[in-house]
């Protein structure tokens, strides 16, 4: 039972919701698939949002892509423990290149929420800030604390990057709140609201 | 661009590199592979081109489709056992329409010295098709250039997944 996580821990919608409140308009969001999907549409729609509802594993390697190709902008994906760990790989790629603007939110249950919240491997004390900085991401953090979260934004927003944290949440399941899963429409749409006359 | 000289043959990784020039592809992940390097190092080399080394293939359709989303283009380069570790990574290009083109040297159906690489070279083109890829073959030199940037051009015209596989043959087969 060790496993098991208790449901101390942040708010993640609260959380979310005050990362994105007030939002620049020229921040890109990526976010991978499950319950952090949920919590970034919780926050509002926005067409700079990209949601991806598959691919587990690619949400950090998309927004990598993503901040190389658009140096402009600042790239926030926010997933879960789940997907960040599918691709740890992903980490050591993203600390081999020089993506100054991408920072990544990882919402931490310690569990795989949409599956019937079996532990991931964060429960077993599996560190992804430390392996993040071991991939040499310029910093990562761990926060465990409410009174932490207005400096996590400002980490997340504004830290020379890549950078990557930790947001230890309560393995509860608020409300599903489902943006569009038709892929090529949020594509369209990102690219239209990013790009305009020069969408591909 | 074709330089022949009977002497020093041009190398046809070149004209895979100038075909993706006239493709204004900017974005190249790949997982490193001695077939390719000629055309890594270039790319490598190009001020115009941001590279990504991969740990695993399938990063590089995330990379891929994150370039896009941003309005730039890109190539995935991989050995053909790296097909094996891309099939639901290829489930965000069908879904999504992000083009696609990847470049994969061939191991396993050719003077294959080590057994391992058959398994996963004979199932390649069959595995990107599945994948929902139009997949062209090149075993001659000659052919490289037009066919990359043949399948390129259809990538990001018709936002599909294209890839080119470079023949054991043409490659040359690995001494041991």
């Amino acid at each position: 039972m060790a496993a098991r996580s208790t449901n101390r821990g942040l708010d993640r919608r609260a959380l979310v919701a005050g990362v994105l409140d007030d939002r620049a308009d020229d921040l890109l969001v990526v976010t991978g698939l499950g319950s952090p999907t949920y919590d970034v549409a919780a926050a509002g729609d926005h067409a700079l949002n990209f949601h991806l509802w598959g691919a587990m594993g690619s949400a950090a390697t998309v927004g990598l892509g993503l901040a190389r190709a658009r140096p402009q902008n600042r790239v926030l994906v926010i997933t879960g423990d789940g997907e960040m760990l599918m691709a740890l790989g992903a980490l050591a790629t993203v600390g081999a290149a020089p993506a100054q603007n991408l920072a990544i939110l990882v919402l931490d249950n310690e569990a795989y929420g949409e599956t019937g919240g079996q532990a991931s491997h964060t429960a077993f004390k599996t560190n992804i800030a430390a392996v993040a900085l071991a991939c040499r991401l310029r910093d990562a953090r761990t926060v465990t604390e409410t009174v932490q979260c207005s400096d996590l934004k400002e980490f997340l927003l504004n830290a020379e990057g890549p950078v990557l944290a930790v947001a230890k949440i309560a393995q509860d399941a608020p409300e599903r709140v489902l943006p569009s899963r038709d892929g090529h429409f949020l594509r369209s749409r990102f690219q239209a609201a990013l790009l305009g006359e020069n969408t591909p | 661009m074709t330089e022949t000289d009977a002497q020093h043959p041009r190398d046809w990784r070149h004209d895979a590199y100038d075909a993706l020039k006239r493709l204004d592809v900017r974005h190249v992940a790949y997982v490193p592979d001695a077939g390719l390097t000629p055309l890594i190092d270039a790319c490598l080399d190009d001020d115009q081109m941001t590279t990504y080394v991969l740990t695993t293939e399938e990063e590089g359709i995330g990379v891929i489709a994150g370039a896009d989303l941003g309005g730039e283009r890109g190539v995935l380069l991989m050995q053909s056992s790296g097909v094996g570790n891309c099939p639901n990574g290829l489930t965000l290009v069908q879904n999504c329409g992000f083009p696609l083109l990847t470049l994969v040297t061939m191991r396993g159906e050719w003077v294959e010295f080590n057994p391992w690489q058959v398994a996963m070279g004979q199932a390649t083109a069959p595995l990107l098709e599945m994948a929902g890829a139009t997949v062209w073959r090149v075993d001659q030199a000659d052919d490289v250039g037009e066919t990359v940037f043949g399948a390129g051009a259809t990538a990001f015209d018709s936002c599909v997944p294209c890839a080119v596989l470079f023949s054991q043959r043409l490659i040359g087969a690995k001494k041991f």
